[in-house]
């Protein structure tokens, strides 16, 4: 399925938690932090938290800034 | 003759702080640069950017918080990029979560990218959601005394007037502003922007900021390092002159020789 993800498409599988979404994308145990359609999702609720067709999705982490 | 100690600390949001050099993390050539300076800086307050990671990209390697780690500094992740109050309270939002709880934040709202220069609405709507919402807020604002007063009176816990524009690196253009801002205060004040090389930051120090927050005057030397050990001792050298209390600004001369046994 499809979702935005950064503010791009993105194929998942069907029926995806948010872990599943962090192993495909290879950032198991990195500093990260979720929010799915505008609301954060806590890093203990990522199992349990699925996907569905459209779900925005961004994933931040820490930068150089000022 | 041994240094005369001061029991002089930065108090923010009730924690202590013993260095009053706040510096950023961008515009370093790489992370081994980054974490030399900050090191090198003596700073206790580390700003850091919120960002999409980038889908695709080896997500093996180093992360900014593996060197300035959580555990040694105190992270300030900052809103930078945000132009409306909705994105910075997002930002804080998923800065908080990323930092396991962490809600110390530095606001900032911007109004164009020419100037970088904030956008005050936006920024008060967003101080008070954010202060609501149980974050502990320093904001970065213009040298308005005002709209600083404004801010300490929403609840943020630090307020940090420009001393000019964001990466400018041409100083304090309105001492007196930030002075007027000072008399005011009851919350720390920090400059923050606009610091190009370290007797700046000694001005704002001498003038009794509690404290300056210094990126691009680091990271844009062309040694970083030895400029972020200026920076601090800089920023030391401010505050002990501030507390010193100059001597008083006279029209004429005042012999600093005795005046009396001359030779002729």
């Amino acid at each position: 399925m499809q979702i935005q993800l950064n503010g791009e498409s993105f194929d998942t599988a069907e029926g995806a938690t948010l872990e599943h979404l962090v192993e495909q994308l290879g950032l198991v145990g990195k500093r990260i932090a979720i929010e799915l359609n505008m609301e954060i999702v806590p890093r203990g609720e990522h199992a349990e938290t699925a996907l569905k067709e459209g779900d925005q999705v961004e994933v931040v982490h820490a930068i150089g800034g000022g | 003759m041994s240094e005369q100690q001061l029991n002089d600390k930065l108090v923010i949001a009730g924690k202590t702080y013993n260095s009053r050099l706040l510096v950023g993390t961008g515009k370093y050539k790489d992370l081994q640069e980054t974490g030399a300076a900050i090191a090198a800086s003596g700073a206790e307050i580390v700003t850091v950017a919120v960002r999409r990671t980038n889908i695709g990209q080896n997500p093996d390697e180093p992360n900014l918080l593996d060197v300035v780690s959580p555990d040694k500094y105190t992270i300030l992740p900052n809103t930078a990029g945000c132009y409306t109050a909705a994105d910075a309270v997002r930002t804080c939002r998923l800065a908080r979560e990323l930092l396991d709880g962490h809600d110390l934040v530095k606001l900032e709202v911007l109004g164009d990218q020419k100037t970088l220069y904030p956008n005050i609405i936006e920024t008060v709507q967003a101080a008070e959601t954010l202060v609501k919402d149980g974050f502990k807020v320093m904001v970065y604002t213009n040298d308005d005394p005002i709209v600083a007063k404004r801010l300490e009176e929403i609840g943020c816990v630090a307020v940090m007037p420009l001393g000019s524009l964001i990466g400018s690196g041409l100083g304090i253009q309105n001492p007196h502003n930030i002075r007027l801002i000072m008399e005011e205060a009851q919350v720390p004040i920090l400059v923050d922007a606009g610091i190009g090389t370290p007797s700046e930051a000694t001005m704002a120090m001498e003038m009794g900021c509690a404290g300056v927050l210094v990126n691009s005057a680091i990271a844009g030397a062309q040694n970083p390092v030895l400029m972020a050990q200026a920076m601090q001792k800089a920023v030391q050298a401010g505050r002990e002159a501030f507390l010193a209390v100059r001597m008083p600004r006279k029209a004429y001369a005042s012999a600093s020789s005795p005046l009396v046994g001359t030779i002729s």
